[in-house]
């Protein structure tokens, strides 16, 4: 009987809106904001290894990721307003979407003098990876919803 | 058999890079089917508590996020090593 009613009432909510804050894209914004104090060091790293065009190529792949993660955001945020059959379709077809705009990026601008390879390709991946790892320490740290780390003077603030 | 012979005889290097970007499309193809795979589950199960318990969908979307992103890593890295074999 209760688990009829918890079945029934699962069946309900699949098909209502999330009314909640767009989560994903306060992720990114925080993700971003983090990138700021981050980006001139990635980037003289990148020019001291590969030289300048491995600095221009790093900056891209920066731009890249935080673009690419504004994208699913974006994408996750429309469709938990309207379904969560359609942020299944969502997640999945943006995956496919982004992969292939991500590909058809590199492609277009592969043959411009300024482009280093590997210095593009890792970093992208540690852009992408430290920006995740970063934001995942602040949620796992803190519990907060929806993992941005309160303030001193809201936790302050709480405790009163 | 033979036609491969003869392109290893006749074209060695062509060959070579021939047989290089067939391996790094096969390679980033590879590696993205796993990533697929990985945020079906993350999703699947993110809608299952979502439908579930509506109230934690705030938590349960971040946790998605990041699931789905670091997910998406793992192409990311088949995409990168398919760069570097390709065009490096």
């Amino acid at each position: 009987m209760t688990a009829d009613v918890g079945r029934r009432a699962a069946k309900d909510n699949l098909f209502t809106a999330d009314p909640g804050p767009a989560v994903e894209a306060q992720i990114t914004a925080d993700m971003a904001r983090r990138m700021v104090p981050v980006l001139p060091v990635l980037v003289l790293a990148a020019g001291l290894i590969w030289g300048a065009d491995g600095a221009v190529s790093a900056a891209f792949a920066v731009a890249l990721v935080l673009g690419n993660l504004a994208l699913s955001a974006a994408l996750l945020g429309w469709a938990a307003r309207i379904s969560l059959p359609l942020l299944m379709a969502a997640a999945l077809g943006g995956f496919a979407m982004r992969l292939f705009l991500i590909t058809a990026i590199f492609l277009l601008v592969k043959d411009q003098p300024w482009v280093d390879v590997p210095a593009l390709g890792f970093s992208l991946i540690i852009t992408h990876l430290g920006l995740l790892i970063w934001e995942t320490r602040h949620v796992s740290a803190s519990l907060a919803f929806p993992g941005l780390k309160p303030t001193p003077s809201k936790l302050a603030g709480g405790r009163r | 058999m033979s036609l491969i012979n003869t392109l290893a005889q006749t074209a060695p290097d062509e060959m070579l890079k021939g047989l290089g970007a067939i391996g790094a499309g096969i390679g980033y193809g590879a590696a993205a089917i796993g990533p697929g795979i990985g945020i079906g589950i993350v999703v699947g199960n993110a809608i299952t508590a979502m439908a579930r318990q509506p109230e934690s969908a705030g938590m349960v979307r971040t946790t998605m996020f990041l699931g789905i992103a670091f997910t998406e890593a793992l192409a990311l890295i088949g995409f990168v090593v398919f760069i570097l074999i390709k065009f490096a």
